[in-house]
């Protein structure tokens, strides 16, 4: 909890600087430099030139003490969960999470005889978007990009009644 | 003269009122949760194994060394290069000179042995090379 959030109640000067904050948080989305499996090679691509994720402020970040956007690209195996864990812990809020492809939302392919991958990492994070596709192309991923961009965008620092 | 540094003063104002005046913003708004696994050593999302503070060998610092008189040695060359012509023969010979000290420098390395990596004192160890295995096993 900062200095203001969560201590008054929605005002107009409030609300004002939650359009201004959240505004802010959502054109620089800086996602951690991070990528599992096959999903990550689309995430490359729509990081590339033809898809350009740089139209929306997000530059990837190879630190977790930078960036706010986690894209958990691929499937999550047992052994990568706790890192995917730790990394979580070690970003910095606020911080936001896609889980990309049917691995990290379900176990994906996984899902009935994957001895070794977690059924979804939200059952180690809290996931913010889910993007289906096995793997989903760059335009799912930007779509998910934009859902979550218009969940930061009803954010509110004010008390919550 | 003197009061051209005014510039660099009011350089240094602007910059210590952005980053402060953006610093105590972004404490008022900005959440605050620190917890001890925030907190921990970023290694990868993996746990941290011994200290940072690790003895490098000393080698390195010759190797550094010997890099760093050819790194400057290009820095300088560089520059000369793009007005090779228009400083002549005597911007030719300077360089030249600046270029003699530094093989000179590289001769006394290259003596010396610092090039080398592997350097076993094989006078040293002689005897022990010579002797069968059983033999030197303790």
């Amino acid at each position: 909890m900062g200095a203001i959030e969560g201590r008054f109640s929605d005002n107009v000067i409030i609300t004002s600087l939650d359009y201004f904050i959240n505004w802010a948080r959502l054109s620089a989305l800086w996602p951690m430099t991070f990528g599992l499996a096959c999903c990550a090679i689309e995430m490359m691509a729509t990081g590339a030139s033809r898809y350009d994720w740089d139209r929306f402020g997000m530059i990837p970040r190879a630190t977790p003490r930078q960036s706010d956007l986690m894209i958990v690209a691929g499937t999550v195996t047992l052994k990568m969960s706790s890192r995917v864990k730790k990394l979580y812990d070690q970003m910095a809020e606020p911080r936001y999470v896609i889980a990309m492809g049917c691995c990290a939302t379900s176990g994906g392919p996984y899902w009935q005889h994957g001895y070794h991958v977690l059924k979804g990492v939200d059952r180690v994070i809290p996931v913010d978007v889910y993007v289906p596709g096995c793997p989903p192309r760059p335009e799912s991923l930007l779509a998910g990009v934009m859902k979550l961009q218009e969940k930061i965008r009803h954010q509110t620092i004010a008390k919550v009644l | 003269m003197l009061l051209d540094y005014a510039n660099v003063l009011i350089f240094m104002g602007i910059g210590t009122f952005f980053i402060v005046f953006n610093l105590t913003l972004g404490s008022l708004f900005r959440p605050n949760n620190p917890s001890p696994e925030k907190l921990s050593t970023y290694e990868c999302g993996e746990e941290p194994v011994g200290p940072s503070w690790i003895q490098f060998n000393v080698r390195f610092y010759v190797v550094a060394l010997d890099f760093i008189i050819f790194d400057v040695e290009v820095v300088l060359l560089y520059p000369w290069a793009v007005v090779a012509k228009q400083f002549g023969w005597y911007g030719f010979g300077a360089m030249m000179v600046f270029v003699g000290i530094l093989l000179i420098g590289l001769a006394f390395a290259w003596k010396k042995g610092t090039l080398e990596w592997v350097r076993p004192k094989v006078e040293q160890f002689r005897d022990v090379i010579a002797r069968p295995i059983s033999q030197t096993a303790a």
